[in-house]
């Protein structure tokens, strides 16, 4: 009973995973690939800059796959692998939470996909939100993997508090009632968290590489045009660039915006699929195990839905 | 399998009926496994050879899933 509903779990997933991959065939590797060449130029421009000036020039990173491998089976072992492991987990929350609400089974898989969508993504991508290649300092990869993990469960925690929050008030109060003190809640605490966590920009490692080609004090890692930073002309490729002059331009917004406009659509594809794929394949499932086990047993009262985890069989 | 015909329609396993008690230490077994699997792929295809590394900073996998990881909105680079 439970491998075969995680498996639909897995398998709805995994369904949702190769929609994904087809979406970002079409929509993401142009624009990942408009990312990477202007990260080339860019790079080759900052190393030439900095060696011009006698600083220390950044390695290249590793080319262990060629961009061929990378834009397709890389991206799709990588979709997959992610929305068939959230199906898993939607599979799991949903056995441990169907003793404690008496809705439609299709209703409560569609709810928890929606938990999943906001706290695993949405909520983390409205503080930091996905960026393309060519966006992201290496040397602070550590601190945004831990701002973005603190943020993917924080969000978690604030929305399930919120939802148990709902249900409390709502013995006491209508549900409008409940539901809107429960949001406003939310939207406080979700607001003190985005507060405090600080902007990829404001980050140490950040504000002090503002005095090198290429960086600039600024809210986010978004790469800023390159100025010659000297006090003195510096001759680049047989051009002299005077002080302050643009030497290579900043990121393209349009390209920015593209990219994470698709990947919000991503994800939504991604878990609106899960959602009513896993929904449709467990409602036949338990309909068929429901039509076996028929006879054997009356219909029982259901208990009211609990705030203690019920033990699932 | 079980005794329940409907998830959600009857949450109190039946106490009188052996099997479900018998299963409930091979249930939870199963669920954890599942958890640890696909926080595994999360951390994998999100987080491995980047912020932390768990089999050496080869850059393999890293590499190999680059381009969902900054579709699916992790950092990276
Ligand atoms: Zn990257």
């Amino acid at each position: 009973m439970e491998i075969r509903t995680i498996l639909r779990g897995a398998g709805a997933g995994a369904i949702a995973g190769v929609l994904a991959f087809v979406f970002a065939r079409i929509f993401a590797e142009p624009v990942i690939n408009k990312a990477i060449d202007y990260e080339s130029g860019r790079d080759d421009v900052l190393a030439a800059l900095n060696k011009a000036a006698g600083r220390t020039v950044a390695p290249d990173g590793p080319e262990i796959f060629s961009r061929g491998i990378q834009s397709t089976v890389g991206i799709a072992t990588g979709l997959i692998a992610f929305s068939a492991a959230m199906g898993a987990l939607l599979a799991v929350a949903y056995l441990v939470m169907h003793g404690r609400f008496r809705i439609r089974p299709r209703a409560l898989v569609w709810m928890l996909a929606a938990y999943g969508f906001f706290g695993v993504f949405l909520l983390p991508y409205v503080k930091y939100p996905a960026n393309p290649p060519a966006i992201g300092h290496t040397f602070t990869i550590v601190q945004r993997g831990h701002l973005y993990l603190v943020m993917v469960a924080a969000s978690l925690i604030l929305l399930a508090a919120a939802v148990v929050l709902a249900r409390r008030l709502a013995r006491r109060y209508t549900m409008t009632t409940a539901v809107v003190i429960s949001a406003v809640a939310f939207l406080v605490g979700y607001g003190v968290l985005i507060g405090l966590l600080p902007s990829l920009g404001d980050l140490s490692a950040n504000v002090a590489a503002t005095n090198q080609f290429g960086y600039a004090r600024a809210a986010t890692e978004t790469p800023q045009p390159i100025v010659n930073i000297l006090s003195t002309p510096i001759t680049v490729g047989g051009v002299t660039y005077q002080p302050g002059q643009l030497v290579y331009p900043g990121f393209d917004a349009d390209v920015l915006w593209k990219f994470r406009w698709y990947s919000l659509l991503n994800q939504v594809l991604i878990w609106t699929t899960i959602a009513l794929v896993f929904g449709a394949l467990l409602e036949r499932f338990l309909a068929a195990g429901g039509r076996q086990k028929k006879n054997k047993r009356a219909e029982t009262p259901t208990p009211a839905p609990t705030e203690e985890p019920v033990p699932t069989a | 399998m079980t005794s329940i015909p409907l998830h959600g329609a009857n949450p109190v396993p039946e106490i009188s009926i052996s099997p479900e008690a018998l299963s409930r230490g091979r249930v939870l077994a199963i669920l954890s496994i599942t958890v640890f699997l696909a926080l595994a792929a999360y951390y994998f295809v999100g987080v491995d050879e980047g912020m932390t590394s768990l089999f050496g900073k080869t850059m393999v996998i890293h590499e190999w899933v680059h381009d969902s990881r900054h579709f699916l909105g992790f950092p990276c680079h």
